[in-house]
Formats: C-alpha cells, sequence, structure tokens
C-alpha cells in the first residue's frame, strides 16, 4: 500500500498528523522542497491542491 | 549417385540425418533475435541451437526405432519433454532475475508467456523432425525432404502468435493537463505534483487508447500482465524517459472503468509517434491474458436452458 512518507505546505493551519510535514513560504519553495524531497526519498509528489503536496512512496 | 545408393541402403541413418537435419533448422528458423532482444548473447543461442539438434535428433530417432519394433525408444520421447520442461524453468528463471533490473520491468505474465515459447519451439522441433523421419522411412529420402518443408511451414504457422490489433482498436491521442490531474482522452491517468514533470510529459509523452473490440477482449486488456508488456515492449523499442527512483516518470496503463477502454500513457526517449504507434500495435497477446467469458456464459445459459 502506499505511504504518505512527507508533507509540504504553505499554510501551516491546513495539516497535522503523524508524517513529517515541511513548510515553504512561497509556492515557488513548496516546488523546491518537494521536487528535493520526491529525488531524496525515491517517491512521488503529488499536488492535493496549490499549496499543499504530499510526497508518496509505492515501493 | 553414390550418395543416393548409400541413403537406400542405410534407411534408418537416412532417416535420422534428414529428421535431425530439419529438427534443427526448424529451430534455427524460430530461434529470432528481434526488437525483444532476447535471446541476445551467443551462449544463449548456443543453448537453444544444442537443444535444438538433440530436440531433432530425439524426434527422428524415434521413427527407425518404431519401424524396428523397438517400442521402448518412445520412452525416450518422455525423457526429452523433461527436458524441456527444464528450458522453461532456466528462461524463467533467468527472465525473473533481471527483471527488476529493467526501468521497466517485462512483469511475471511477459516472462511466463516468453518461457512457454520456449518450451513450445522445441516441441515443434521434435515434431518437424518427427514428421521428416517418418516420409523418409515411408517414401524415400525424397519424401523426407518434402515433408520436412513442409513441416517447416507448419511450424512457421503455429510460431505465430496473435497481436494487441485482433482484439483492439488503437488509436492515438493527445494528452491532456487539468491542474496535477493528467489525463489520456478523456481517461483519468494520475497526479503529477511537480511542475518539472508535468513539463516533460507534456512534452515527452504519448498517449494511447486500446478500445476493446469485444466483450472477452475488454478482459483481456484489462489484465495487469497484459498492460506490462505493453508498455514493456514499447519502452524497449523507443527507449524510456526516466531513470531509477522517479516514479513520477513511470509510463502507465489505466483503465477506463466505465468504457472498459484502457488508456496508455508512454515516455519514449525517442519521440516518434509512427514507431510507437507501431510498436503499440506489434506487442503479442499473452496466453496468460486471454479469457473467452462469453463462451463460458454462453454456454452454461445453454445448458441451463435444456436442464430446465
Amino acid at each position: 500500500m502506499a505511504r504518505i512518507v512527507g508533507i509540504v505546505t504553505t499554510d501551516h493551519g491546513n495539516v497535522g498528523g503523524g508524517s513529517p510535514i515541511f513548510y515553504a513560504s512561497s509556492r515557488e519553495q513548496l516546488q523546491r522542497l518537494a521536487h528535493l524531497l520526491e529525488k531524496i526519498l525515491d517517491s512521488a509528489a503529488h499536488e492535493m491542491n496549490e499549496d499543499l503536496f504530499i510526497i508518496v512512496d509505492r515501493h | 549417385m553414390v550418395i543416393l545408393d548409400w541413403f537406400h541402403a542405410h534407411k534408418d541413418i537416412t532417416c535420422v540425418i534428414i529428421g535431425s537435419a530439419f529438427g534443427m533448422a526448424a529451430r534455427i528458423f524460430m530461434l529470432r533475435s528481434d526488437y525483444r532482444q532476447y535471446p541476445a548473447y551467443p551462449h544463449g543461442k548456443i543453448i537453444h541451437l544444442a537443444l535444438g539438434l538433440i530436440a531433432g535428433a530425439l524426434g527422428s530417432v524415434a521413427v527407425p526405432a518404431l519401424y524396428n519394433k523397438d517400442y521402448t525408444a518412445i520412452t525416450f520421447l518422455s525423457l526429452a519433454a523433461q527436458q524441456f520442461r527444464e528450458v522453461r524453468n532456466m528462461e524463467r528463471n533467468t527472465l525473473t532475475a533481471i527483471d527488476h533490473l529493467e526501468l521497466v520491468p517485462r512483469g511475471a505474465a511477459y516472462i511466463e508467456g516468453i518461457a512457454v515459447v520456449f518450451e513450445g519451439r522445441n516441441y515443434l522441433a521434435i515434431i518437424t523432425a518427427f514428421l521428416s523421419s517418418l516420409f523418409a522411412m515411408w517414401i524415400g529420402w525424397w519424401g523426407g525432404l518434402i515433408a520436412g518443408v513442409f513441416a517447416l511451414i507448419l511450424a512457421h504457422y503455429f510460431m505465430k502468435g496473435k497481436k494487441i490489433t485482433h482484439i483492439a482498436d488503437i488509436e492515438m491521442v493527445p494528452i491532456k493537463l487539468d491542474g496535477p490531474d493528467l489525463y489520456v482522452g478523456d481517461i483519468y491517468m494520475m497526479n503529477v505534483g511537480l511542475d518539472e514533470n508535468r513539463d516533460v510529459i507534456k512534452e515527452q509523452g504519448i498517449g494511447f487508447i486500446l478500445t476493446p473490440k469485444s466483450d472477452d477482449a475488454k478482459v483481456t486488456i484489462a489484465n495487469l500482465g497484459q498492460r506490462q508488456a505493453i508498455l514493456h515492449d514499447v519502452s524497449t523499442r523507443l527507449g524510456v524517459y526516466r531513470d531509477d527512483g522517479d516514479p513520477a516518470l513511470l509510463p502507465i496503463g489505466k483503465l477506463g472503468l466505465r468504457t472498459g477502454k484502457l488508456g496508455l500513457l508512454v515516455l519514449p526517449r525517442e519521440k516518434d509517434i509512427d514507431k510507437a504507434y507501431q510498436s503499440v500495435c506489434n506487442v503479442p497477446l499473452l496466453e496468460a491474458a486471454v479469457r473467452t467469458p462469453t463462451k463460458a456464459n454462453r454456454k452454461s445459459t445453454e445448458g441451463a436452458k435444456q436442464s430446465g
């Protein structure tokens, strides 16, 4: 089953829970952080909405 | 003339020679390394040629043995069957071992299909050898030659499998990106988060929709093994625009649930649309994926009517 291994967001109030959460200051930084996490974790970044990305591991 | 006299004098050996030669010829004829690039290595070929010679010899020896009422010789054929089942195991093990090193894996169903074909081709070599040997014994050396050529044509006919075009219409459709949502035609494929991945897919991606021609075909193209085989074949022929650890750029196939159509997203290294179309059309239909539910259902309803 797929697992959420990270959450990247610009919206502090919108997220919580057990996965590591990374806050970005802008949407550009959001893309950059998601890109880095995708490469580092060998996982796929998915867009929930423009301010919230999840990094999903399907291995 | 001396040779012909010798042929007439030594009928048994003539049978064995002609049979083995045609058996070997059948195996050489069927051993192709095409776009699947398998078996591509000289040693892989030598293994199969040697086994082809053995198959030919076994098939051709059976005939003189039976003519001389040596019926126990037939048990050798069962030994051969055992041997060739090993071939299937060997091919399956080799391909499974290297499959996880492929950027787009073949998948277990495709590997099983290839392994079965390798086994089956040895039996075709045996049958070719048996037939040509039988006719050489029955009619004469020239009868063996004619039967051998005929058997080769027969083997060629049996060797050909069906292709995906037999069961589905293939059309190329544009890829649509609606925010993060990626569509091929009207089939939802996946959610792509990063802008750079969306750009790659926009630039390199080619979308296909496979429309099943019958209800049976719907079940076949829904098979995961068949889908993986299509993706692997296209990726082999045109390369694949991805690296390990890039799950966002994986070629995928998704089913349109309401229509039963199969949407395919491929990311070829060489974006040649005609070749991509051709490669999808030429994907072999996997034996493991073919189902005929309509046949079963028709029979069961007929049976119910008769009994009721």
